[in-house]
Protein backbone atom coordinates (compact mmCIF):
# COMPACT_ATOMS: atom_id res chain seq x y z
CA UNK A 1 0.00 0.00 0.00
CA UNK A 2 1.13 3.64 -0.76
CA UNK A 3 0.44 6.77 1.55
CA UNK A 4 1.58 10.16 1.42
CA UNK A 5 3.93 11.32 4.15
CA UNK A 6 2.12 14.74 4.38
CA UNK A 7 -1.08 13.00 5.05
CA UNK A 8 -0.20 10.75 7.75
CA UNK A 9 1.86 13.10 9.45
CA UNK A 10 -1.23 15.71 9.60
CA UNK A 11 -3.90 12.72 10.08
CA UNK A 12 -1.47 11.85 13.55
CA UNK A 13 -1.09 15.44 14.38
CA UNK A 14 -5.13 15.98 14.73
CA UNK A 15 -5.25 12.33 16.61
CA UNK A 16 -2.78 13.38 19.15
CA UNK A 17 -4.90 16.04 19.47
CA UNK A 18 -7.66 14.95 20.82
CA UNK A 19 -5.80 13.91 24.19
CA UNK A 20 -3.36 16.53 24.04
CA UNK A 21 -4.11 19.76 23.91
CA UNK A 22 -0.37 21.58 24.35
CA UNK A 23 -0.12 22.29 20.48
CA UNK A 24 -1.46 24.89 18.09
CA UNK A 25 -1.34 25.19 14.20
CA UNK A 26 -1.16 27.93 11.48
CA UNK A 27 -2.44 27.47 8.03
CA UNK A 28 -1.80 29.75 5.18
CA UNK A 29 -4.74 28.75 3.05
CA UNK A 30 -3.14 25.80 1.39
CA UNK A 31 -4.12 21.64 1.99
CA UNK A 32 -0.67 20.50 2.97
CA UNK A 33 -1.18 17.98 5.14
CA UNK A 34 -4.60 17.56 6.33
CA UNK A 35 -4.28 19.38 9.78
CA UNK A 36 -6.28 22.09 8.31
CA UNK A 37 -8.98 20.19 9.41
CA UNK A 38 -7.97 21.04 12.88
CA UNK A 39 -9.86 24.34 12.67
CA UNK A 40 -13.18 21.98 12.28
CA UNK A 41 -12.31 20.03 15.77
CA UNK A 42 -10.71 22.66 17.57
CA UNK A 43 -10.92 26.34 16.40
CA UNK A 44 -9.55 27.63 19.13
CA UNK A 45 -6.44 25.70 18.56
CA UNK A 46 -6.52 26.31 15.09
CA UNK A 47 -5.54 29.89 13.36
CA UNK A 48 -6.10 30.64 9.32
CA UNK A 49 -3.32 33.44 8.61
CA UNK A 50 -4.29 33.55 4.58
CA UNK A 51 -1.70 33.44 2.13
CA UNK A 52 0.57 35.48 3.41
CA UNK A 53 3.68 32.96 4.78
CA UNK A 54 5.65 35.64 6.43
CA UNK A 55 3.09 36.91 8.37
CA UNK A 56 2.38 32.98 9.06
CA UNK A 57 5.63 32.53 10.69
CA UNK A 58 5.60 36.13 12.34
CA UNK A 59 2.39 34.59 14.09
CA UNK A 60 3.89 31.51 15.15
CA UNK A 61 6.57 33.36 17.01
CA UNK A 62 4.50 35.65 18.81
CA UNK A 63 2.17 32.63 19.75
CA UNK A 64 5.54 30.61 20.65
CA UNK A 65 6.73 33.55 22.93
CA UNK A 66 3.53 33.44 25.61
CA UNK A 67 4.55 29.42 25.60
CA UNK A 68 2.62 27.49 23.02
CA UNK A 69 3.88 24.93 20.93
CA UNK A 70 2.91 25.97 17.63
CA UNK A 71 3.13 24.10 13.79
CA UNK A 72 3.31 26.11 10.75
CA UNK A 73 2.35 24.26 7.60
CA UNK A 74 2.40 25.12 4.08
CA UNK A 75 3.89 23.68 0.86
CA UNK A 76 7.96 24.07 1.43
CA UNK A 77 8.78 26.29 -1.11
CA UNK A 78 7.30 29.24 0.42
CA UNK A 79 7.55 27.80 4.17
CA UNK A 80 11.10 27.66 3.73
CA UNK A 81 11.85 30.56 0.98
CA UNK A 82 8.62 33.01 1.46
CA UNK A 83 9.60 33.56 4.99
CA UNK A 84 13.16 32.54 4.96
CA UNK A 85 14.19 35.64 7.17
CA UNK A 86 11.39 35.64 9.06
CA UNK A 87 11.72 31.88 10.37
CA UNK A 88 16.13 32.73 10.97
CA UNK A 89 15.45 35.46 12.94
CA UNK A 90 11.87 34.99 14.76
CA UNK A 91 12.23 31.62 15.44
CA UNK A 92 16.11 30.05 15.31
CA UNK A 93 17.92 33.16 16.82
CA UNK A 94 15.09 32.99 19.71
CA UNK A 95 14.94 29.75 19.62
CA UNK A 96 11.04 29.44 19.95
CA UNK A 97 8.85 26.33 20.37
CA UNK A 98 7.81 26.07 16.35
CA UNK A 99 7.73 23.50 13.97
CA UNK A 100 7.79 24.18 10.29
CA UNK A 101 6.26 21.73 8.38
CA UNK A 102 6.94 21.55 4.54
CA UNK A 103 5.05 19.92 2.41
CA UNK A 104 5.00 19.19 -1.60
CA UNK A 105 9.41 18.75 -1.65
CA UNK A 106 11.38 17.69 -4.30
CA UNK A 107 10.79 16.99 -7.64
CA UNK A 108 7.11 15.03 -6.49
CA UNK A 109 5.69 18.35 -7.24
CA UNK A 110 6.02 17.26 -10.87
CA UNK A 111 3.51 19.02 -13.39
CA UNK A 112 3.16 21.82 -10.73
CA UNK A 113 6.55 23.00 -12.24
CA UNK A 114 10.19 24.64 -11.10
CA UNK A 115 8.24 27.43 -9.15
CA UNK A 116 6.50 25.10 -6.39
CA UNK A 117 9.07 22.35 -6.07
CA UNK A 118 11.16 22.70 -3.13
CA UNK A 119 14.57 21.36 -4.60
CA UNK A 120 17.01 23.55 -2.28
CA UNK A 121 14.76 23.65 1.28
CA UNK A 122 16.98 21.29 3.25
CA UNK A 123 20.09 24.05 2.10
CA UNK A 124 18.32 26.82 3.27
CA UNK A 125 17.35 25.50 6.29
CA UNK A 126 20.23 24.21 7.53
CA UNK A 127 22.17 26.92 7.34
CA UNK A 128 20.08 28.32 10.56
CA UNK A 129 21.89 28.04 13.43
CA UNK A 130 19.53 26.25 16.30
CA UNK A 131 17.42 24.40 13.28
CA UNK A 132 17.25 20.78 13.47
CA UNK A 133 15.74 18.83 10.15
CA UNK A 134 13.42 15.86 10.25
CA UNK A 135 12.17 13.67 6.68
CA UNK A 136 10.43 10.67 7.03
CA UNK A 137 11.11 7.64 4.42
CA UNK A 138 7.55 6.44 4.84
CA UNK A 139 4.08 6.57 6.70
CA UNK A 140 5.08 4.29 9.43
CA UNK A 141 8.62 6.92 9.99
CA UNK A 142 5.80 9.93 9.31
CA UNK A 143 3.66 8.70 11.81
CA UNK A 144 6.58 8.33 14.75
CA UNK A 145 7.91 11.65 14.03
CA UNK A 146 4.58 13.39 14.19
CA UNK A 147 4.43 12.30 18.18
CA UNK A 148 8.50 13.06 18.10
CA UNK A 149 7.67 16.37 17.13
CA UNK A 150 5.30 17.11 19.38
CA UNK A 151 7.80 15.95 22.47
CA UNK A 152 10.84 18.65 20.62
CA UNK A 153 11.64 22.00 21.89
CA UNK A 154 12.68 24.32 19.66
CA UNK A 155 13.17 25.54 15.96
CA UNK A 156 12.26 22.14 13.69
CA UNK A 157 11.57 22.16 10.25
CA UNK A 158 9.85 18.51 9.20
CA UNK A 159 9.80 17.85 5.47
CA UNK A 160 6.71 16.28 3.99
CA UNK A 161 6.04 14.20 0.61
CA UNK A 162 3.33 15.47 -1.88
CA UNK A 163 2.72 11.30 -3.61
CA UNK A 164 1.94 8.86 -2.00
CA UNK A 165 4.89 6.34 -1.59
CA UNK A 166 5.69 2.99 -0.48
CA UNK A 167 5.61 1.21 3.02
CA UNK A 168 8.90 0.68 4.30
CA UNK A 169 8.80 0.04 7.75
CA UNK A 170 7.12 -2.22 9.78
CA UNK A 171 4.99 -0.52 13.17
CA UNK A 172 8.21 -1.79 15.73
CA UNK A 173 9.76 1.33 14.18
CA UNK A 174 10.49 4.22 16.27
CA UNK A 175 11.98 7.76 15.60
CA UNK A 176 15.26 8.60 17.61
CA UNK A 177 16.03 12.45 16.74
CA UNK A 178 19.60 12.43 15.17
CA UNK A 179 19.81 8.56 14.87
CA UNK A 180 20.15 6.81 11.37
CA UNK A 181 18.50 4.00 10.78
CA UNK A 182 20.93 0.72 9.14
CA UNK A 183 18.52 -0.70 7.53
CA UNK A 184 20.46 -3.62 5.55
CA UNK A 185 24.09 -4.75 5.91
CA UNK A 186 25.02 -7.01 2.96
CA UNK A 187 28.81 -6.23 3.33
CA UNK A 188 31.42 -3.47 2.96
CA UNK A 189 31.38 -2.80 -0.70
CA UNK A 190 29.51 0.35 -0.71
CA UNK A 191 27.04 2.54 1.59
CA UNK A 192 23.94 3.62 0.11
CA UNK A 193 23.01 7.02 2.60
CA UNK A 194 19.30 7.79 1.89
CA UNK A 195 16.78 10.20 3.48
CA UNK A 196 13.32 11.06 2.37
CA UNK A 197 11.34 8.97 -0.49
CA UNK A 198 14.04 7.78 -2.21
CA UNK A 199 14.54 4.74 0.63
CA UNK A 200 12.52 2.39 -1.73
CA UNK A 201 14.32 3.39 -4.76
CA UNK A 202 18.13 2.92 -3.07
CA UNK A 203 16.98 -0.76 -1.33
CA UNK A 204 15.91 -1.76 -4.79
CA UNK A 205 18.78 -1.11 -6.21
CA UNK A 206 20.72 -2.86 -3.05
CA UNK A 207 19.09 -5.84 -4.24
CA UNK A 208 20.37 -5.30 -7.73
CA UNK A 209 23.83 -5.27 -6.48
CA UNK A 210 23.69 -7.59 -4.36
CA UNK A 211 22.41 -9.73 -7.55
CA UNK A 212 25.51 -8.79 -8.91
CA UNK A 213 27.76 -9.80 -6.19
CA UNK A 214 28.12 -6.18 -5.02
CA UNK A 215 27.75 -5.94 -1.22
CA UNK A 216 25.90 -2.50 0.12
CA UNK A 217 25.04 -0.98 3.21
CA UNK A 218 21.45 1.41 3.24
CA UNK A 219 20.88 3.51 6.02
CA UNK A 220 18.38 6.35 6.19
CA UNK A 221 19.27 9.36 7.81
CA UNK A 222 15.96 11.30 8.72
CA UNK A 223 17.32 13.67 11.11
CA UNK A 224 19.53 16.01 8.52
CA UNK A 225 20.85 18.06 11.07
CA UNK A 226 22.06 17.60 12.88
CA UNK A 227 23.60 14.11 11.29
CA UNK A 228 24.28 11.05 12.54
CA UNK A 229 27.99 11.53 12.61
CA UNK A 230 28.92 7.98 13.95
CA UNK A 231 26.66 6.00 11.77
CA UNK A 232 28.41 7.65 8.32
CA UNK A 233 31.93 7.56 10.17
CA UNK A 234 31.17 3.68 10.81
CA UNK A 235 29.94 2.72 7.49
CA UNK A 236 32.76 5.17 5.84
CA UNK A 237 35.46 3.14 7.59
CA UNK A 238 33.87 0.05 7.01
CA UNK A 239 33.23 0.60 3.00
CA UNK A 240 35.36 3.44 1.76
CA UNK A 241 32.81 4.46 -0.62
CA UNK A 242 29.98 6.27 0.18
CA UNK A 243 26.63 7.05 -2.07
CA UNK A 244 24.12 9.95 -0.76
CA UNK A 245 20.87 10.11 -2.51
CA UNK A 246 18.22 12.73 -1.75
CA UNK A 247 15.32 14.23 -3.50
CA UNK A 248 16.73 17.87 -3.15
CA UNK A 249 19.90 19.24 -4.76
CA UNK A 250 23.21 18.28 -4.55
CA UNK A 251 24.41 21.68 -3.31
CA UNK A 252 23.50 22.00 0.93
CA UNK A 253 21.50 18.51 1.37
CA UNK A 254 22.45 15.15 2.40
CA UNK A 255 24.80 14.96 0.13
CA UNK A 256 27.17 18.13 1.23
CA UNK A 257 26.80 17.21 4.84
CA UNK A 258 27.96 13.88 4.71
CA UNK A 259 30.89 15.20 2.07
CA UNK A 260 31.82 17.69 4.91
CA UNK A 261 31.51 15.49 7.23
CA UNK A 262 33.75 12.99 5.34
CA UNK A 263 36.27 15.34 4.29
CA UNK A 264 37.40 16.34 7.75
CA UNK A 265 37.24 13.27 9.35
CA UNK A 266 37.55 10.06 7.31
CA UNK A 267 38.08 11.02 3.28
CA UNK A 268 37.27 8.43 1.14
CA UNK A 269 34.82 7.98 -2.13
CA UNK A 270 31.41 9.70 -2.36
CA UNK A 271 29.10 10.14 -4.76
CA UNK A 272 26.57 12.27 -4.09
CA UNK A 273 22.95 11.84 -5.96
CA UNK A 274 20.51 14.27 -6.54
CA UNK A 275 19.08 17.40 -8.61
CA UNK A 276 21.92 19.13 -9.98
CA UNK A 277 21.87 22.61 -9.74
CA UNK A 278 18.86 23.77 -12.00
CA UNK A 279 15.50 24.04 -11.06
CA UNK A 280 12.37 21.58 -11.30
CA UNK A 281 10.07 21.52 -14.63
CA UNK A 282 6.78 19.87 -15.59
CA UNK A 283 6.57 16.65 -15.85
CA UNK A 284 6.00 13.15 -14.41
CA UNK A 285 8.31 12.90 -11.15
CA UNK A 286 9.81 9.36 -12.33
CA UNK A 287 11.02 11.17 -15.67
CA UNK A 288 12.60 13.71 -13.55
CA UNK A 289 14.22 11.12 -11.47
CA UNK A 290 15.45 9.18 -14.65
CA UNK A 291 16.70 12.48 -16.28
CA UNK A 292 19.26 13.26 -13.04
CA UNK A 293 19.88 10.12 -12.55
CA UNK A 294 18.11 9.01 -9.11
CA UNK A 295 15.99 6.44 -10.41
CA UNK A 296 17.24 2.95 -9.21
CA UNK A 297 19.62 2.07 -12.23
CA UNK A 298 20.98 5.23 -11.73
CA UNK A 299 21.92 4.35 -8.43
CA UNK A 300 23.22 1.04 -9.40
CA UNK A 301 24.97 2.65 -12.25
CA UNK A 302 26.63 4.97 -9.54
CA UNK A 303 27.69 2.36 -7.18
CA UNK A 304 28.99 -0.33 -9.82
CA UNK A 305 31.22 2.72 -10.65
CA UNK A 306 32.08 4.05 -7.33
CA UNK A 307 33.36 0.06 -6.31
CA UNK A 308 35.40 0.31 -9.49
CA UNK A 309 36.87 3.16 -8.83
CA UNK A 310 37.54 1.86 -5.23
CA UNK A 311 39.21 -1.30 -6.72
CA UNK A 312 41.70 0.62 -9.12
CA UNK A 313 42.82 2.50 -6.30
CA UNK A 314 43.19 -0.03 -4.02
CA UNK A 315 45.48 -1.99 -6.58
CA UNK A 316 47.38 1.11 -6.98
CA UNK A 317 48.07 1.24 -3.55
CA UNK B 1 -1.22 46.05 -34.72
CA UNK B 2 -2.34 46.90 -37.92
CA UNK B 3 -3.15 43.36 -39.65
CA UNK B 4 -5.28 42.68 -36.26
CA UNK B 5 -9.06 43.93 -36.20
CA UNK B 6 -9.49 44.22 -32.85
CA UNK B 7 -12.99 41.57 -31.95
CA UNK B 8 -15.91 43.87 -31.05
CA UNK B 9 -18.31 42.33 -28.22
CA UNK B 10 -19.78 39.69 -30.02
CA UNK B 11 -16.75 38.07 -31.09
CA UNK B 12 -15.60 38.50 -27.97
CA UNK B 13 -18.40 36.44 -26.16
CA UNK B 14 -17.54 33.52 -28.76
CA UNK B 15 -14.06 33.85 -28.22
CA UNK B 16 -14.63 33.62 -24.41
CA UNK B 17 -16.90 30.26 -25.23
CA UNK B 18 -13.48 29.03 -26.97
CA UNK B 19 -11.56 30.52 -24.30
CA UNK B 20 -13.60 28.24 -21.59
CA UNK B 21 -13.07 25.37 -23.55
CA UNK B 22 -9.98 25.16 -24.40
CA UNK B 23 -8.95 25.84 -20.67
CA UNK B 24 -11.50 23.22 -19.40
CA UNK B 25 -9.47 20.28 -22.65
CA UNK B 26 -6.28 21.22 -21.36
CA UNK B 27 -6.81 20.89 -17.54
CA UNK B 28 -8.76 17.50 -18.68
CA UNK B 29 -5.70 16.57 -20.75
CA UNK B 30 -2.60 17.50 -18.25
CA UNK B 31 -5.05 15.55 -15.07
CA UNK B 32 -4.34 18.25 -12.60
CA UNK B 33 -3.84 22.38 -12.96
CA UNK B 34 -6.77 25.24 -11.76
CA UNK B 35 -9.78 25.08 -13.93
CA UNK B 36 -11.49 27.82 -11.37
CA UNK B 37 -9.84 30.78 -11.06
CA UNK B 38 -9.03 30.50 -14.90
CA UNK B 39 -12.51 30.54 -15.78
CA UNK B 40 -13.38 33.25 -13.53
CA UNK B 41 -10.52 35.16 -15.59
CA UNK B 42 -11.81 34.35 -19.14
CA UNK B 43 -13.68 37.36 -20.04
CA UNK B 44 -11.17 39.57 -19.35
CA UNK B 45 -8.35 38.05 -19.74
CA UNK B 46 -9.71 37.40 -23.67
CA UNK B 47 -11.13 40.96 -23.52
CA UNK B 48 -7.04 41.96 -22.85
CA UNK B 49 -5.90 39.88 -25.65
CA UNK B 50 -8.39 40.47 -27.87
CA UNK B 51 -9.37 44.20 -27.73
CA UNK B 52 -7.68 46.00 -25.47
CA UNK B 53 -3.51 45.18 -25.67
CA UNK B 54 -1.15 46.45 -28.22
CA UNK B 55 0.87 43.26 -28.83
CA UNK B 56 1.78 41.65 -32.25
CA UNK B 57 2.10 38.13 -31.50
CA UNK B 58 4.88 37.79 -35.00
CA UNK B 59 7.60 39.95 -32.54
CA UNK B 60 6.71 38.65 -28.67
CA UNK B 61 9.89 40.66 -27.55
CA UNK B 62 8.65 43.76 -29.22
CA UNK B 63 9.94 46.32 -26.53
CA UNK B 64 6.96 48.59 -27.15
CA UNK B 65 4.25 46.61 -26.34
CA UNK B 66 1.58 46.52 -23.53
CA UNK B 67 2.60 44.08 -20.91
CA UNK B 68 0.42 41.85 -19.15
CA UNK B 69 1.53 40.08 -16.12
CA UNK B 70 -0.62 36.86 -14.34
CA UNK B 71 0.51 37.63 -10.88
CA UNK B 72 -1.69 34.79 -10.02
CA UNK B 73 0.29 32.50 -12.36
CA UNK B 74 -1.25 28.88 -11.58
CA UNK B 75 -4.26 30.64 -13.76
CA UNK B 76 -2.41 30.05 -16.51
CA UNK B 77 -4.45 27.95 -18.80
CA UNK B 78 -6.37 31.28 -19.17
CA UNK B 79 -3.39 32.58 -20.48
CA UNK B 80 -1.60 30.18 -22.66
CA UNK B 81 -5.19 29.80 -24.42
CA UNK B 82 -5.58 33.14 -24.93
CA UNK B 83 -1.95 33.30 -26.39
CA UNK B 84 -2.62 30.50 -28.74
CA UNK B 85 -5.82 31.67 -30.05
CA UNK B 86 -3.66 34.76 -30.80
CA UNK B 87 -1.39 33.40 -32.95
CA UNK B 88 2.21 33.03 -30.48
CA UNK B 89 1.89 29.16 -31.15
CA UNK B 90 -0.11 26.30 -32.31
CA UNK B 91 -3.37 25.84 -30.97
CA UNK B 92 -2.92 22.01 -30.33
CA UNK B 93 0.62 22.69 -28.15
CA UNK B 94 -2.20 23.89 -25.35
CA UNK B 95 -2.74 19.92 -24.83
CA UNK B 96 0.71 19.83 -23.64
CA UNK B 97 -0.06 21.99 -20.76
CA UNK B 98 2.20 20.67 -17.81
CA UNK B 99 3.47 17.74 -19.78
CA UNK B 100 7.51 16.92 -19.82
CA UNK B 101 9.64 19.07 -21.84
CA UNK B 102 6.50 21.71 -22.90
CA UNK B 103 6.36 25.40 -23.09
CA UNK B 104 3.10 25.61 -21.20
CA UNK B 105 4.67 24.42 -17.73
CA UNK B 106 2.29 24.69 -14.86
CA UNK B 107 3.04 27.92 -13.95
CA UNK B 108 3.86 30.68 -16.54
CA UNK B 109 7.55 30.44 -17.61
CA UNK B 110 8.78 33.70 -19.60
CA UNK B 111 11.78 32.07 -21.05
CA UNK B 112 9.86 28.96 -22.14
CA UNK B 113 6.86 30.37 -23.56
CA UNK B 114 6.68 33.27 -25.85
CA UNK B 115 3.97 35.74 -25.14
CA UNK B 116 4.85 35.25 -21.09
CA UNK B 117 5.97 39.06 -20.21
CA UNK B 118 6.70 37.56 -16.37
CA UNK B 119 7.27 34.06 -14.86
CA UNK B 120 5.04 33.68 -11.75
CA UNK B 121 3.21 31.18 -9.79
CA UNK B 122 4.13 32.24 -6.59
CA UNK B 123 1.62 34.66 -5.39
CA UNK B 124 1.62 38.24 -4.67
CA UNK B 125 4.96 38.81 -6.67
CA UNK B 126 3.50 40.00 -10.23
CA UNK B 127 2.38 43.49 -9.22
CA UNK B 128 5.82 44.59 -8.13
CA UNK B 129 7.30 43.03 -11.48
CA UNK B 130 4.91 45.11 -13.01
CA UNK B 131 5.50 48.20 -11.02
CA UNK B 132 9.08 47.87 -12.08
CA UNK B 133 7.97 47.11 -15.89
CA UNK B 134 6.30 50.47 -15.55
CA UNK B 135 8.87 52.67 -14.20
CA UNK B 136 11.06 51.29 -16.87
CA UNK B 137 8.51 52.51 -19.63
CA UNK B 138 8.08 55.85 -17.41
CA UNK B 139 12.05 56.78 -17.43
CA UNK B 140 12.38 55.45 -21.17
CA UNK B 141 9.46 57.59 -22.11
CA UNK B 142 7.64 54.49 -23.62
CA UNK B 143 3.67 55.07 -24.31
CA UNK B 144 2.95 51.10 -23.13
CA UNK B 145 0.77 50.51 -20.54
CA UNK B 146 1.44 47.08 -18.12
CA UNK B 147 -1.84 45.27 -16.86
CA UNK B 148 -1.05 43.04 -13.97
CA UNK B 149 -3.86 40.49 -12.45
CA UNK B 150 -4.40 39.53 -9.20
CA UNK B 151 -6.41 36.91 -7.34
CA UNK B 152 -8.47 38.37 -4.06
CA UNK B 153 -6.62 35.99 -2.17
CA UNK B 154 -3.68 36.79 -3.26
CA UNK B 155 -4.31 40.74 -2.19
CA UNK B 156 -3.65 38.87 1.36
CA UNK B 157 -0.22 39.00 0.49
CA UNK B 158 1.76 41.83 2.19
CA UNK B 159 4.32 42.09 -0.98
CA UNK B 160 0.69 42.96 -2.71
CA UNK B 161 0.90 45.94 -0.99
CA UNK B 162 4.41 46.83 -0.66
CA UNK B 163 3.84 47.13 -4.82
CA UNK B 164 0.85 49.30 -4.12
CA UNK B 165 2.44 51.86 -2.36
CA UNK B 166 5.38 51.87 -4.32
CA UNK B 167 3.80 52.00 -7.68
CA UNK B 168 1.62 55.62 -6.18
CA UNK B 169 4.89 56.38 -4.80
CA UNK B 170 6.27 56.63 -8.42
CA UNK B 171 2.96 57.91 -9.98
CA UNK B 172 3.19 55.10 -12.57
CA UNK B 173 -0.02 56.45 -14.56
CA UNK B 174 1.08 53.15 -17.08
CA UNK B 175 0.13 50.36 -14.86
CA UNK B 176 -3.45 48.85 -14.27
CA UNK B 177 -4.08 46.23 -11.61
CA UNK B 178 -7.05 44.09 -12.43
CA UNK B 179 -8.10 41.99 -9.03
CA UNK B 180 -10.30 39.22 -10.07
CA UNK B 181 -12.60 39.01 -6.96
CA UNK B 182 -14.03 35.60 -7.61
CA UNK B 183 -14.20 35.68 -3.54
CA UNK B 184 -12.80 31.67 -3.37
CA UNK B 185 -9.20 31.09 -2.83
CA UNK B 186 -8.26 27.39 -2.05
CA UNK B 187 -9.59 26.03 0.95
CA UNK B 188 -12.64 28.40 1.98
CA UNK B 189 -14.42 32.01 0.82
CA UNK B 190 -11.91 34.90 1.13
CA UNK B 191 -14.22 36.07 3.73
CA UNK B 192 -13.99 33.30 5.83
CA UNK B 193 -9.77 32.13 5.38
CA UNK B 194 -8.59 35.87 5.54
CA UNK B 195 -11.03 38.77 5.13
CA UNK B 196 -9.63 41.43 2.69
CA UNK B 197 -12.84 43.41 2.76
CA UNK B 198 -13.26 46.87 2.34
CA UNK B 199 -11.17 45.87 -0.70
CA UNK B 200 -11.40 50.01 -2.76
CA UNK B 201 -11.10 51.64 0.60
CA UNK B 202 -7.92 50.01 0.74
CA UNK B 203 -6.58 50.50 -2.54
CA UNK B 204 -8.07 54.17 -2.81
CA UNK B 205 -5.83 54.79 0.53
CA UNK B 206 -2.79 53.26 -1.29
CA UNK B 207 -3.12 55.59 -3.54
CA UNK B 208 -5.15 54.18 -6.70
CA UNK B 209 -7.96 55.24 -8.53
CA UNK B 210 -10.15 52.48 -8.16
CA UNK B 211 -12.92 51.04 -10.57
CA UNK B 212 -15.40 48.41 -10.50
CA UNK B 213 -16.89 46.10 -12.94
CA UNK B 214 -18.72 43.03 -13.69
CA UNK B 215 -16.13 41.26 -14.72
CA UNK B 216 -18.35 38.83 -17.10
CA UNK B 217 -19.92 41.67 -18.71
CA UNK B 218 -18.12 41.67 -22.06
CA UNK B 219 -19.58 45.09 -22.73
CA UNK B 220 -18.65 46.74 -19.25
CA UNK B 221 -15.18 45.37 -19.44
CA UNK B 222 -14.56 46.62 -23.22
CA UNK B 223 -15.82 50.14 -21.54
CA UNK B 224 -13.64 49.51 -18.12
CA UNK B 225 -10.60 48.54 -19.52
CA UNK B 226 -10.51 51.43 -22.25
CA UNK B 227 -11.51 53.82 -19.85
CA UNK B 228 -8.64 52.59 -17.40
CA UNK B 229 -6.51 53.37 -20.21
CA UNK B 230 -7.05 57.00 -20.47
CA UNK B 231 -6.59 57.71 -16.38
CA UNK B 232 -4.01 59.21 -14.64
CA UNK B 233 -2.96 55.89 -12.78
CA UNK B 234 -1.91 53.82 -10.92
CA UNK B 235 -5.43 52.53 -11.37
CA UNK B 236 -7.23 49.33 -10.15
CA UNK B 237 -10.13 47.48 -11.78
CA UNK B 238 -12.24 45.38 -8.93
CA UNK B 239 -13.77 42.72 -11.02
CA UNK B 240 -16.76 40.88 -9.58
CA UNK B 241 -16.68 37.56 -11.19
CA UNK B 242 -17.51 34.19 -10.23
CA UNK B 243 -14.95 31.22 -9.69
CA UNK B 244 -15.54 28.11 -12.51
CA UNK B 245 -17.98 30.65 -14.34
CA UNK B 246 -19.46 28.80 -17.21
CA UNK B 247 -19.40 25.29 -15.85
CA UNK B 248 -22.78 24.94 -13.86
CA UNK B 249 -21.10 22.09 -11.37
CA UNK B 250 -17.36 24.25 -10.64
CA UNK B 251 -19.71 27.67 -9.92
CA UNK B 252 -18.42 29.25 -6.93
CA UNK B 253 -17.24 25.65 -5.81
CA UNK B 254 -14.18 25.85 -3.96
CA UNK B 255 -12.61 22.41 -5.12
CA UNK B 256 -12.68 22.96 -8.35
CA UNK B 257 -9.85 25.44 -7.67
CA UNK B 258 -7.43 22.94 -8.20
CA UNK B 259 -8.94 19.60 -9.89
CA UNK B 260 -9.48 17.99 -12.73
CA UNK B 261 -12.35 17.13 -14.55
CA UNK B 262 -13.28 13.26 -15.67
CA UNK B 263 -14.06 12.77 -18.94
CA UNK B 264 -17.68 12.88 -18.02
CA UNK B 265 -17.34 16.22 -16.66
CA UNK B 266 -15.66 17.66 -19.82
CA UNK B 267 -18.11 16.68 -21.81
CA UNK B 268 -20.73 18.01 -19.77
CA UNK B 269 -18.65 21.63 -19.23
CA UNK B 270 -18.58 21.59 -22.77
CA UNK B 271 -21.81 21.23 -23.87
CA UNK B 272 -22.81 23.56 -21.16
CA UNK B 273 -20.48 26.39 -22.78
CA UNK B 274 -21.22 25.73 -25.96
CA UNK B 275 -25.60 25.73 -25.36
CA UNK B 276 -24.79 29.24 -24.03
CA UNK B 277 -24.16 30.56 -27.97
CA UNK B 278 -27.61 29.19 -28.92
C1 LIG C 1 3.23 32.53 -2.17
C2 LIG C 1 2.22 31.47 -2.44
N1 LIG C 1 1.58 30.91 -1.41
C3 LIG C 1 0.69 29.92 -1.63
C4 LIG C 1 0.43 29.48 -2.90
C5 LIG C 1 -0.52 28.34 -3.11
N2 LIG C 1 -1.75 28.79 -3.78
C6 LIG C 1 -1.95 28.64 -5.09
S1 LIG C 1 -3.39 29.27 -5.62
C7 LIG C 1 -3.82 29.76 -4.05
C8 LIG C 1 -5.13 30.46 -3.80
C9 LIG C 1 -5.23 31.69 -4.62
O1 LIG C 1 -6.45 32.33 -4.41
P1 LIG C 1 -6.81 33.60 -5.30
O2 LIG C 1 -5.67 34.56 -5.30
O3 LIG C 1 -8.11 34.12 -4.84
O4 LIG C 1 -6.86 33.01 -6.77
P2 LIG C 1 -8.10 32.39 -7.58
O5 LIG C 1 -9.24 32.20 -6.63
O6 LIG C 1 -8.42 33.37 -8.63
O7 LIG C 1 -7.61 31.10 -8.15
C10 LIG C 1 -2.81 29.41 -3.15
C11 LIG C 1 -2.85 29.67 -1.71
C12 LIG C 1 1.13 30.10 -3.95
N3 LIG C 1 0.98 29.73 -5.23
N4 LIG C 1 2.00 31.11 -3.70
Amino acid sequence: MEVATRFVFGNELLEIAKTNDSFVVCNADTKACGIEAMSELFPNRSYSIGIAEQNLINVASGLAATGFKVFACTFAVFATMRCCEQVRTYICYPKLNVTVVGTHTGLQVGEDGATHAAVEDVAIMGALPNMTIIQPADAVAARSIAHASIGFTGPLYIRLHRNPSPVIYDDSYQFELGKATKILNYGDDVALISTGIMLQKVLDAAGILNAKGIRVRVIDMSTLKPIDEEAVLEAAKATNAIITIEDHSIIGGLGSSVSQLLAEKYPCKVKCIGIPDVFGESGPCEILYTKYNMDTTGIVVAAEKLVAQKNINNRNE
Amino acid sequence: MADFQKLGVHDLKCMSRTIRTDILKMVHAACSGHPGGSLSATDIVTALYFNTLNINPKDPQWEDRDRFILSKGHCCPVLYACLARRGYFEVNELLTLRKYGTKLQGHPDMNKCPGIDMTSGSLGNGIGCAVGIAIAGKVRNKNYKVYVMLGDGECQEGVVWEAAMCAAHHKLKNLIAIVDVNKLQIIDTTEKVMNIEPLADKWRSFGWKVLEMDGHDMVQIVATLDYAKTMEGPVVILAQTVKGKGVSFMEGVAKWHGAAPSNDELARAISEIEGVAE
